[in-house]
């Protein structure tokens, strides 16, 4: 157990460092620091007393060695555009996304759970189809088309919910949060909706494919022979079967589902760390750009860790030959 | 667990009862203040906000007259044209307590014109700032300048003592450095104070009950939120989720007007929308042609100015919300004349025949920097002067930036070709001369990225700041203006005609500069 | 053809090329799917239109000299102001929506196909290395691609647009952005490729022909190309088709949160961002036929590659 951790430990922190290094050559390299940082009337000593300062004449792997350095510490430096501490400008957005983030992941794995079950066992209802065409479609519709429409018929023509930002917040411990009040979980609705219909998709046709293997199964039939009631077949046996794929990869996505909320964020004036990124890269904020990869990178490589450990305590054959996973 | 959600749902309660009780108004607009350190910007929307927790010494109302707030007076000294006497308010606090003095201004006028500052080509021609009591200042210039109360309706008061405790004696450095605690955190005289700010998202004043007026402002609460995407504003005001929208596309005036409980004022801005392009010799970046500067031919230049149909971008892209103009002044500034303002109807096959004169039969390329979320439609605007520009050969490609990034291109002069907004606060041309045309050089030519250099022409912008016979000044003026018109320094569009929509409950007057203030709005059914 | 036809079968004559194509499992298929032979339609029309926008346009939308400012707004099926005649109306600059649309579309085309032929190259190159050459550099590449993979491509898309914003001089961002976008898009969907040109290589590598052409001493690469290669073609395609449909939505994407090309060379993702700023005022069909358009596109690509998949894999059937 204990090698198998330090092993996938090692693991993430290659990662880390790879993309810390991609990070480090975006934030050194893309634009001259210098450039970004004085005014044009600064002389040219100055220039270089401020080169000397920053460390830029170093060697490249000292600068990088400072670099991961003040980033383990959470230093990113300061952003171009807004004048603030990068870490600070992430923190503070960062419990809007992750809202959005969990809220969408629930509604995608409750609605998916539902069609995909539904799905899988009536595969000849009308519902089926109409729902397996509707996911294609909704694979095919650019999560910015879907939050133009929805703020359209929702916001502007019906008036039900509120069309951007996250309305009303609470500062609860040093995370301001939009769910205690009633403008703040209304703002959600719409941003979570679009934000989930992919991943919802996904669920919906894993379920479906799991469901329809497991009630294929031996022991699927074995309890139908011995007349157990269709109820507890499906939901006792065949579900709780496909449920730890499918939260595993709900788990996986996770991940993405922050990193994606990026368009989803725009679309709605979601003041979080996507549209946080969005503006930088329109400006060439590079130390949030640098900063924001490695975020993302840490989530990725953290949740990887989580689940990759939770497997290897569940599944027992794992655990078997130490050496090969 | 339970207690923890317990305090919250009350915490959540609280905040939600408290607009109920106070007159808020929740005002939604494009773009955030850059920062709230007064003098590191010099830029509107910076400026609007600050003009709520900050104060001049002299600001303007609705007709653009020049009226008290922190000076009660100000005169020439007697006996002396180069310096003013400010006799300043007593009994002003500000925010945390402390007192409004004459050596608040001393600093905060020393602050504004020093090094880092942006305000500082306003006060170029300042020599001393000195207080000769604690509520009277005198400002010495390096020659007459008759109008310099003028140039302080933008730059604001800050207390010493507040800012030497907190380190901001200097201005912010924008283009980097450290982070700066006047940055985020304000001391100001004005009417509001600053409750919370996420920089971007939402920001938060409440009325300052100690504020010398003697009327209490009807709004007691603003919630400032920036929507940068204009349809995501409109339907935030359609929705009822914002009270004000300061910034309305042309093209949903028509709808909000007709919208039960919206209605939308409509009022000229001192702002004149122009083009200006690379002048000097050296051949253009973004060009084909790669061994001179297509627009340093005038021919080139009239055939441009010919082939612009201004009244086309009015009807279309204005939707009829714009004042067309053939020079570079809104009819507010001094030395506006309606000769200057005519522009000239738009003829193609001279324009073609022109560019012909000039070898350009075949045209050439260039490229077009249009900032797109600051003026009203102006990335329309430079996508209309495109076409208009191809009809004559000169093929544009169209480069469209938020202003952040593009006015970075102007003031570094890297660029070509431009769309530009410049707006009047001293209501005077010199003010236009100093930044748009003068030669790039010290505190002259901020906003002049073409390398147009005019030696005598300089002169004469210089000699306006110390001309005290207002006659001879205004024939200088005049001169000015038929050298710039002669040489085509700037190709002028329109004036901007601002549309601001609110609640019908709410009145906000047009304000010729785009400052609305709050602590004017009357609230009524 | 049954047996009493009386007819030698030697006689007859020999399918053609064109009809065992035909009547082979994959046009079987085909021929058995309505949706896959609407879709399939669809894709042939947008393409086919976005091809020969040129000469079936009404208008130049790229040609300012045709533009009419004056035009501007004109609904649909309605004649404007200036009397001229315009089938889907009219945008904000007086460009005949329907022109833009075919113009937009050879845009959005030419970066989605671009965009995925050179993923391939790269993906299938590097594949088909690290499944023959094993070792370091199949670690090396499959390490990098599993962690690209578990990115969204948006985000490093818009990654690799940011890097290159920032290495470009701003007069020459504007005629590099088609280019920048490809290559953005591009280096966002290689890994996809690489895992599975890697998987069948691997597979390909342990027969015995492989073996034996490499002891003969024919060069690697040649062996790559004319034993390998055509073997992992099915799959490949799979993957460029539903690939295809993915980078055409990213480019949307892209040039609608203004990363993408200029406004005025419009690629649908533009158009519609254009479109969005009139939705309230009533000028509905500057944004409804551009997204439409999209949409049926990637539909109708994402159709053909699901059919795709399944024809080439009857097992998940």
């Amino acid at each position: 157990m204990t090698a198998f951790v330090i092993r996938r430990l090692l693991q993430s922190i290659i990662v880390m460092l790879a993309v810390s290094l991609v990070a480090f050559l975006v934030f050194r390299y893309v634009g001259d620091p210098i450039d970004s940082m004085v005014g044009q009337d600064t002389r040219l000593a100055d220039r270089e007393a401020m080169r000397e300062r920053l460390g830029l004449n170093e060697p490249f792997y000292i600068q990088f060695a400072t670099f991961v350095g003040n980033a383990v510490q959470g230093n990113f430096g300061i952003s171009y555009r807004l004048q603030e501490p990068v870490t600070r400008l992430i923190m503070e957005r960062l419990p809007a996304t992750i809202e959005l983030a969990f809220a969408s992941a629930t509604i995608a794995l409750v609605f998916g759970l539902f069609f995909g079950v539904y799905t899988a066992l009536k595969p000849k209802s009308p519902l089926t189809s109409v729902v397996m065409t509707l996911s294609l479609a909704g694979v095919s519709l650019p999560t910015f088309l879907i939050g133009i429409g929805l703020i359209y018929i929702f916001a502007v023509e019906l008036g039900w919910l509120p069309s951007f930002g996250r309305g009303e917040t609470v500062m609860v411990g040093g995370w301001r949060t939009g769910l205690l009040t009633e403008s703040g979980l209304r703002s959600l609705i719409l941003p979570a909706i679009t934000l989930s219909l992919f991943q919802l998709t996904l669920i919906m046709r894993l379920v479906r494919a799991e469901m329809l293997e497991v009630l294929r199964a031996d022991y699927i039939r074995f309890a139908k022979a011995r007349g157990l009631s269709n109820r507890a077949i499906n939901f006792g046996h065949a579900l709780k079967n496909t449920l730890v794929p499918v939260i595993t990869i709900t788990g996986l996505q996770l991940g993405s589902v922050i990193a994606f909320a990026i368009v989803t964020e725009t679309v709605f004036q979601w003041p979080g760390v996507g549209s946080l990124f969005i503006q930088s890269v329109q400006v060439v904020d590079v130390p949030v750009m640098a900063a924001y990869l490695m975020f993302i990178a840490f989530v990725f490589v953290v949740i990887n860790l989580i689940v990759d450990i939770l497997y290897y305590m569940v599944d027992p054959r794992l655990r078997v030959g130490t050496g090969k996973r | 667990m339970r207690k923890l959600l317990l305090t919250a749902s009350v915490l959540a309660l609280a905040a939600t009862a408290m607009p109920a009780s106070a007159e808020t108004i929740r005002w939604a607009r494009g773009a955030d203040a850059l920062t709230l350190d007064p003098h590191s910007q010099n830029e509107g929307t910076t400026h609007t906000f600050a003009h709520h927790i900050y104060e001049t010494l002299v600001w303007r109302d609705t007709e653009g007259t020049l009226i008290p707030r922190l000076a009660t007076e100000w005169n020439l000294k007697e006996g002396d044209d180069t310096t003013w006497v400010f006799k300043l308010r007593e009994g002003v606090t500000f925010h945390d307590g402390a007192e409004f003095n004459a050596e608040d201004v001393v600093f905060s006028l020393d602050r504004a014109r020093s090094e880092r500052s942006n305000m500082r080509q306003l006060h170029a021609d300042v020599e001393s700032v000195t207080a000769v009591d604690d509520y009277t200042v005198e400002v010495k210039l390096k020659g007459p300048s008759p109008l310099y109360p003028n140039n302080l309706t933008n730059t604001f008061m800050m207390d010493k003592t507040w800012s030497e405790t907190n380190d901001v004696v200097e201005v912010q450095d924008y283009a980097g450095g450290e982070d700066n605690y006047a940055v985020r955190n304000t001391n100001g005289t004005g009417p509001y104070k600053l409750v919370s700010r996420e920089v971007g998202v939402r920001s938060v004043m409440e009325v300052n009950p100690d504020h010398w007026a003697e009327t209490d402002p009807a709004v007691t609460e603003i919630i400032y939120t920036p929507i940068s995407d204009a349809a995501t504003r409109v339907a935030a005001l359609l929705s009822g989720e914002v009270d004000f929208v300061q910034d309305v596309p042309v093209q949903d005036i028509e709808r909000l007007s007709s919208t039960d409980g919206i209605k939308v004022a409509t009022g000229p801005e001192n702002r004149i929308i122009y083009f200006g392009y690379r002048l000097s010799e050296e051949p253009l970046a973004s060009s084909d042609v790669t061994d001179k500067n297509p627009f340093a031919d005038p021919k080139v230049l009239e055939a441009m100015h010919l082939s612009i149909d201004r009244d086309a971008i009015k009807e279309v892209v204005m939707r009829g919300n714009s004042v067309p103009t053939g020079v570079a002044m809104p009819p507010f500034v001094n030395g506006w004349t309606e000769e200057l303002d005519a522009y000239p109807a738009p003829d193609l096959e001279r324009a073609r025949a022109l560019m012909e004169e000039a070898g350009y039969a075949d045209g050439f390329t260039v490229t077009l920097d249009t900032p797109n979320n600051r003026y009203v439609n102006d990335e329309a605007i430079s996508q209309a002067v495109v076409g208009m520009l191809g009809q004559i050969g000169i093929r544009v490609t169209l480069a469209s930036r938020p202003v952040a990034q593009h006015s970075p291109l102007v003031t570094n002069g890297e660029t070509d070709f431009y769309l530009l907004g410049w707006g009047v606060p001293t209501f005077d041309s010199a003010y236009i001369f100093n930044d748009l045309i003068h030669t790039k050089e010290g505190n002259y030519g901020a906003y002049n990225p073409s390398g147009y250099s005019n030696a005598e022409l300089d002169e004469k912008i210089e000699s306006l700041g110390t001309q005290t016979d207002i006659e001879a000044r205004d024939a200088t003026i005049a001169e000015i203006w038929a050298t710039i018109q002669e040489d085509r320094v700037l190709l002028p569009i329109h004036n901007q005609v601002l549309a601001y929509a609110t609640k019908s409950n709410f009145t906000i007057d047009v304000h010729p500069e785009n400052q609305p203030n709050m602590s004017n709005v009357t609230i009524g059914e | 053809m049954a047996a009493g036809d009386g007819e030698p079968i030697v006689l007859s004559k020999p399918p053609s090329r064109l009809y065992r194509a035909w009547d082979s499992d994959i046009f079987y298929s085909y021929r058995r799917s309505p949706v896959t032979i609407i879709a399939s339609i669809v894709v042939v029309i947008i393409v086919g239109a976005a091809l020969l926008a040129p000469w079936i346009a009404p208008y130049d939308p790229f040609n300012p000299a045709s533009l009419n400012l004056m035009d501007g707004f004109t609904p649909p099926f309605s004649e404007s102001r200036m009397g001229n005649f315009y089938l889907l109306g009219t945008d904000n600059q007086g460009r005949d929506v329907f022109s833009t649309i075919l113009y937009g579309s050879r845009i959005s085309l030419f970066v989605g196909f671009s965009a995925t032929l050179f993923a391939m190259a790269l993906g299938i190159s590097l594949g088909l290395v690290a499944g023959y050459q094993g070792g370091t550099a199949d670690a090396v590449i499959m390490r990098i691609a599993d962690v690209q993979l578990s990115f969204p491509a948006i985000l490093i898309a818009l990654l690799i647009f940011g890097i290159a914003r920032g290495i470009i001089p701003p007069s020459q961002q504007e005629s590099m952005a088609v280019y920048v976008l490809i290559v953005a898009i591009g280096l966002a969907n290689w890994a996809q490729f690489a895992r599975t040109v890697r998987g069948a290589t691997m597979v390909e590598r342990q027969k015995d022909y492989v073996s034996a052409a490499r002891i003969m001493g024919v060069h690697p690469v040649l062996i790559l190309a004319r034993h390998v290669l055509p073997n992992v073609m099915g799959p490949v395609m799979v993957i460029a088709t539903i690939g295809l449909a993915l980078a055409i939505i990213e480019e949307a994407t892209l040039s609608f949160l203004g990363v993408g090309v200029p406004p005025t060379q419009p690629s649908l993702g533009t158009l519609i961002r254009i479109g969005q700023q009139y939705l309230f005022s009533g000028e509905w069909w500057i944004l409804f036929f551009p997204a439409l358009t999209l949409v049926l596109l990637a539909l109708s690509v994402n159709l053909l590659g699901d059919w795709l998949r399944d024809a080439l894999n009857p097992r998940l059937r």
